[in-house]
């Protein structure tokens, strides 16, 4: 007999998700709680529903809320722990919606006192959050006694809630740093009857852990809180923490090691001390903790020893064939990321990553290939034998590109192009490589990622490689049976942009006619333009037969393509070429900024003065876009370090600047140039030329922090010093305050300086100094200096919490030692960039010649390299700022513009004989004088 | 067992013992209530701090269910009175018999308390506490200061008591308990 039933219930008021109204749950939980007497089954339920709204991010407004919180805390009343366990999840969610519940720290901190083992964690944790300031200190001592309690958990719940209270009582906080560190080197057992508790674990109690040492985790994280500033106590607490596995938890020991790394990037000196205790951890039990060990010495990797890196690798080498697949994949995230500076140093792994490519995960699968083809590139580079190994890699790719998806596709595509990119010489197989698969069935996206890395190497790889010509061909042979109409359009601007200057322009030509008669309208407008291109840089022949070509095109069917048509051969034979083919574009960035700033000035009587947006050559979108490009490749590995330096807002914009690069120097300087316009002292320099990076003059620590840019005012030869000021000092003021500035060139000379008159507690402020720019022309020491800076001004004392100063205090006058500024030859210099440095070096008219002996550089030729690049500022091309670690000589290639608007070129050639570094420096420019000046401050 | 059960039910409904009896305890800071509260309940004077919200106790008195609900007398909190109002059979107040400093505002904060309507019905006695101490009123004029003489509409009385000698309170709760049997059960 079958029967059937149905059960009502109060699923018919559920919402999405099979959330309950929350109305419905308000009223109810309103009425049940008020009850006499209670029913506890029933409470606890609706308190279950209530957390479920909230969970899912449902708000209920203060009135209600409080409502709520008061009706919850009149469940006190009742014993039953799972009721109050539920009570203190309620209120815990509610107490950041609610006022008033300060009413319940009473009964809460009785429970802490005396109430059940069970809900007592709970009662701790809650209680860190209905505290506020007025009421912390009454509960000091219940935090003590629970940190130091026996349970671990009880024990952990006081540690969270302590430090979840730090933002509102540090000072309370801060007395339990005894009672912390207690807890951090003892040994709590969970009670015995922990784990019978739940039925989960059934009767099998016998293989539970004793303790998991959770505490310790959450006492080191509490304890560096409130040791942070105080160096000294952090590396001592560091270094008995390290001593003789005091840390039982992995985690703990993880964020050991974090805390480590922190020190370690303010002040790398303690690496000596430091390394031991890292290098001692990558051999540990937890491949966590391993890994983390890995992780920040790859991070420091530039102050350790090329045997002691090889540690790291070994023991990366030995994660990589794990069973545990997060753990493969870690350590495999931590070799592309060696892999991107050091690619030399993981040769050792090949093997290991060959098989990787094999890995069942896929994401294991891309980095394998990835750092595979970075490695493989730098064996080419080294030695000839290399060449089998990109071969042996591109073949597997090859068949292993049939199997993967398109994701995994596009990075290996951007890895095969960054590769190309840093050696240019292997660039024939994998243009085919990329050729072939362009040929390919493909979706939209996967054929642009092909076509954007072609595009860049045509634009980044020297003229002489026959690399463009080789990727030009196959572009055209691909718009021949193409689908995509945006990829052809974006294909026929490029040959019309590189076409006319390559040997065979006609054979282009061909193939764009051949798109005006077989496609769409739309390919058919755009193969005008560039055949119109092809017109006014070849001239002679060339050109009449294009406009004969175009002539046909005046009977075509669609508008656009006529109108353009009409247009183009207008102008050829009018010979306004400079029509078709720019050579400048504007700035595009700064037109944007200023129309925004145009259209929300609201003055549309005054014209926009398009004159005030720069023009930018190709040549220099071009040294941008490259710029823009390699440091993309670099920083890959380095936003997390970012992350963590960025402490004040000040200093972030500083990381900011550094990374995104030209663009944001453009805008920089437009900020910068507004700010010194509004100041009427400087309203006869004229247009800003240059602003330096800002450079700190102190430490970031000390009582006043002082950073400097340096504005160069070429047209009026003015040099304003813009020092920014910060006092630190909580019960300081500063007055007058002045730098006193020292140029070892006596051809500077101040013209005037800007004082700054009061600085409170934590402001910033600024003072400028004006100096007057020797010409070029003057003998002597040119326009290099040094400039020695002394921070004057008069102190006074705050005497009251507003922050006041006594009126009768004269204060007295102080200074300040601060470091040197220096004047380089790359304050006047900005990098560009350009595929053929061998030509261009060649025309330069002026040369000069010196040789150095560098002997302070540093020990290796890539630090050497790093030194020498920097202070220029100028752009190395040929991938020459690259070296290998073991190579004995290099050249280094650099070119940049001076702000006189004439080009300068370098070619160092640095060898290492007997461990001296010699360089020969041979120096070309366009601006008399100025190739001395690089020289002079070349060292 | 289900037989017998239902039997004393019957009978717990017929004397009142199945129903909580909700009792609050009010009166301004320091006056003892916490102290009163769990002597009442565990016999024993407890060291007490000032009470930041409330103490909740439930104690079987002569067969019945009390839910005594103390809170806290600091200024700040007494506006949170009313959110424990409803449901209250009775209200003890206590009074620190020495504070004739602050007899007036405890004078005030009564009559302000009697007014609201959940409290209508609820009987009121008031403790005249800390009778042990040199210099306390007598429970007189106590009443006198608070013109408990006025309330004509509910049930109340005064004792006079010690929280640390556990001297009246008995004699208070057994009063009440009697009011409550005859008015609300």
């Amino acid at each position: 007999m079958s029967t059937s039933s149905y059960k009502k219930s109060d699923v018919g008021n559920r919402g999405a998700h099979g959330l309950p109204d929350k109305m419905v749950v308000f009223q109810e939980c309103l009425q049940q709680f008020n009850a006499s007497p209670v029913n506890a089954k029933k409470c606890r339920l609706l308190l279950g529903e209530l957390l479920r709204l909230i969970y899912h991010g449902e708000n209920f407004p203060a009135a209600e809320s409080t409502t709520l919180f008061f009706s919850i805390s009149k469940l006190f009343q009742h014993k039953d722990v799972s009721l109050r366990q539920m009570v203190y999840l309620a209120i815990k969610e509610l107490s950041s919606t609610s006022n008033d519940i300060l009413m319940v720290t009473s009964s809460i901190m009785k429970d802490i006192q005396a109430g059940d083992i069970i809900y007592k964690p709970n009662a701790i944790r809650t209680l860190g959050k209905v505290l506020d300031p007025s009421t912390v200190s009454a509960s000091e001592r219940l935090f003590k006694n629970a940190i130091v309690e026996k349970n671990p958990i009880l024990s952990s719940a006081a540690l969270i809630s302590s430090y979840n209270l730090l933002p509102i009582a540090k000072d309370v906080v801060k007395r339990f740093t005894n009672e912390t560190l207690e807890t951090l080197t003892s040994y709590k057992q969970f009670p015995a009857n922990q784990f019978q508790l739940h039925e989960y674990y059934g009767s099998a109690t016998t293989n539970l852990p004793s303790t998991s040492y959770m505490y310790q985790y959450h006492a080191l994280g509490l304890l560096y809180h409130l040791r942070n500033h105080d160096k000294m106590a952090l590396m001592k607490l560091i270094t008995s923490l390290s001593e003789g596995s005091q840390l039982k938890n992995s985690l703990s020991i993880i964020q050991l090691l974090r805390y480590i790394n922190k020190i370690l990037v303010d002040d790398e000196n303690l690496i000596k001390i430091l390394y031991p205790i890292l290098s001692s951890y990558l051999k540990h039990k937890s491949d966590m903790v391993e890994l983390e060990a890995c992780k920040v010495l790859i991070n420091l990797g530039h102050l350790i020893k090329d045997d002691e890196f090889m540690q790291i690798i070994t023991c990366l080498q030995k994660l990589l064939s794990v069973p545990r697949t997060s753990t493969r994949f870690a350590a495999i995230r931590l070799i592309n990321k060696i892999s991107i500076k050091h690619p030399e140093k993981i040769m050792v792994v090949n093997l290991e990553l060959e098989n990787l490519i094999n890995d069942s995960n896929r994401s294991i699968q891309t980095l394998a290939i990835t750092t595979l083809l970075k490695t493989m590139g730098v064996g080419t580079v080294e030695s000839e034998s290399g060449g089998e190994s990109v071969d042996r890699l591109i073949t597997k790719m090859t068949s292993l590109m049939d199997e993967i998806t398109e994701d995994f596709k596009i990075v290996i595509i951007e890895a095969i192009e960054n590769l190309a990119l840093k050696f240019p010489s292997k660039h024939k197989k994998l243009v085919s490589f990329l050729t072939d698969l362009l040929r390919d069935d493909g979706t939209l996206t996967l054929k642009s990622s092909i076509v954007d890395a072609l595009f860049d190497l045509i634009k980044f790889l020297s003229d002489e490689s026959g690399a463009k010509q080789l990727i030009l061909m196959n572009l055209c042979e691909f718009i021949e049976d193409c689908e995509f109409t945006e990829l052809s359009v974006r294909i026929l601007h490029l040959l019309g942009d590189e076409g006319p200057k390559t040997s065979n322009p006609s054979y282009y030509i061909r193939h764009i006619y051949n798109r005006l008669v077989l496609e769409n309208s739309i390919i058919r407008s755009s193969a005008i333009i560039s055949l119109s291109k092809f017109a006014v840089i070849c001239g002679g022949s060339l050109s009449e037969n294009i406009e004969i070509l175009l002539k046909r095109c005046l009977n075509d069917v669609d508008d656009e393509v006529r109108d353009r048509a009409v247009l183009a051969l207008s102008f050829i034979s009018n010979k306004k070429k400079e029509l078709i083919v720019k050579e400048e574009r504007y700035n595009l960035n700064v037109l944007e900024s200023k129309l925004t700033h145009y259209l929300n000035g609201g003055d549309f009587s005054k014209k926009f003065e398009i004159e005030e947006v720069p023009l930018l050559t190709t040549e220099e979108l071009k040294s941008m876009e490259y710029g823009r490009k390699m440091r993309k490749l670099d920083n890959g590995s380095e936003e997390e370090k970012e992350e963590t330096t960025i402490d004040s807002k000040d200093q972030s914009n500083d990381n900011k600047s550094g990374s995104n690069g030209n663009i944001d120097q453009t805008l920089r300087l437009q900020a910068f140039s507004a700010e010194l316009s509004a100041i009427p002292e400087f309203s006869t320099f004229g247009n800003l030329t240059t602003s330096s990076q800002s450079i700190y003059l102190t430490d970031k620590e000390n009582e006043f922090v002082v950073s400097c840019v340096k504005h160069f005012f070429i047209s009026s030869s003015k040099l304003v010093l813009q020092y920014n000021i910060l006092n630190t000092v909580d019960h300081m003021i500063l007055q007058d305050i002045s730098i006193v500035t020292q140029p070892d060139n006596e051809l500077y000379q101040e013209d005037l300086i800007i004082q700054l008159d009061e600085l409170k507690p934590q402001q910033q402020g600024t003072v400028y100094v004006v100096y007057s720019i020797p010409a070029l022309t003057d003998e002597g020491e040119g326009i290099l200096s040094a400039f020695g800076n002394t921070l004057n001004y008069i102190h006074k004392e705050i005497i009251d919490e507003e922050g006041n100063i006594d009126p009768s205090d004269e204060g007295w006058a102080d200074d300040y030692q601060i470091e040197d500024l220096v004047i380089t030859p790359g304050d006047f210099i900005q990098p560009i960039y350009n595929s053929n440095f061998a030509s261009i070096f060649e025309q330069l008219p002026i040369e000069e010649s010196s040789m150095y002996n560098l002997k302070d550089f540093g020990k290796t030729l890539p630090a050497v390299v790093e030194k020498l690049t920097k202070p220029l500022n100028m752009m190395a091309l040929d991938g020459s700022d690259y070296v290998p670690d073991d190579s004995a000589s290099h050249t280094l290639k650099l070119l940049g513009k001076d702000v006189w608007g004439g080009k300068v070129a370098l070619l160092v050639r640095i060898a290492m004989t007997n461990g001296k570094l010699i360089a020969k420096v041979q120096a070309k420019g366009e601006t008399e004088k100025f190739v001395d000046v690089v020289l002079d401050g070349f060292v | 067992m289900g037989q017998v059960f239902s039997f004393t039910n019957i009978f717990g409904k017929l004397w009142g013992i199945n129903k909580d009896i909700r009792i609050l305890i009010l009166g301004l800071d320091g006056a003892g209530k916490t102290t009163i509260l769990y002597r009442l309940q565990m016999g024993e004077v407890v060291t007490t701090k000032p009470t930041i919200g409330f103490n909740v106790e439930t104690l079987k008195y002569k067969n019945l269910t009390l839910n005594i609900w103390d809170l806290g007398g600091q200024t700040s909190i007494r506006p949170y009175w009313r959110c424990y109002y409803s449901n209250t059979a009775a209200v003890i107040f206590v009074v620190d018999s020495t504070d004739k400093d602050r007899i007036a505002i405890a004078s005030k904060e009564l009559h302000m308390m009697l007014k609201e309507e959940e409290l209508l019905d609820s009987a009121l006695l008031v403790f005249a506490n800390k009778q042990d101490q040199p210099g306390a009123m007598t429970a007189a004029e106590v009443s006198q200061a608070l013109n408990l003489t006025d309330l004509k509409d509910r049930s109340w009385s005064i004792v006079a008591s010690s929280a640390i000698k556990g001297e009246g309170l008995t004699e208070g709760l057994d009063w009440l308990m009697d009011v409550i049997k005859d008015e609300q059960l």
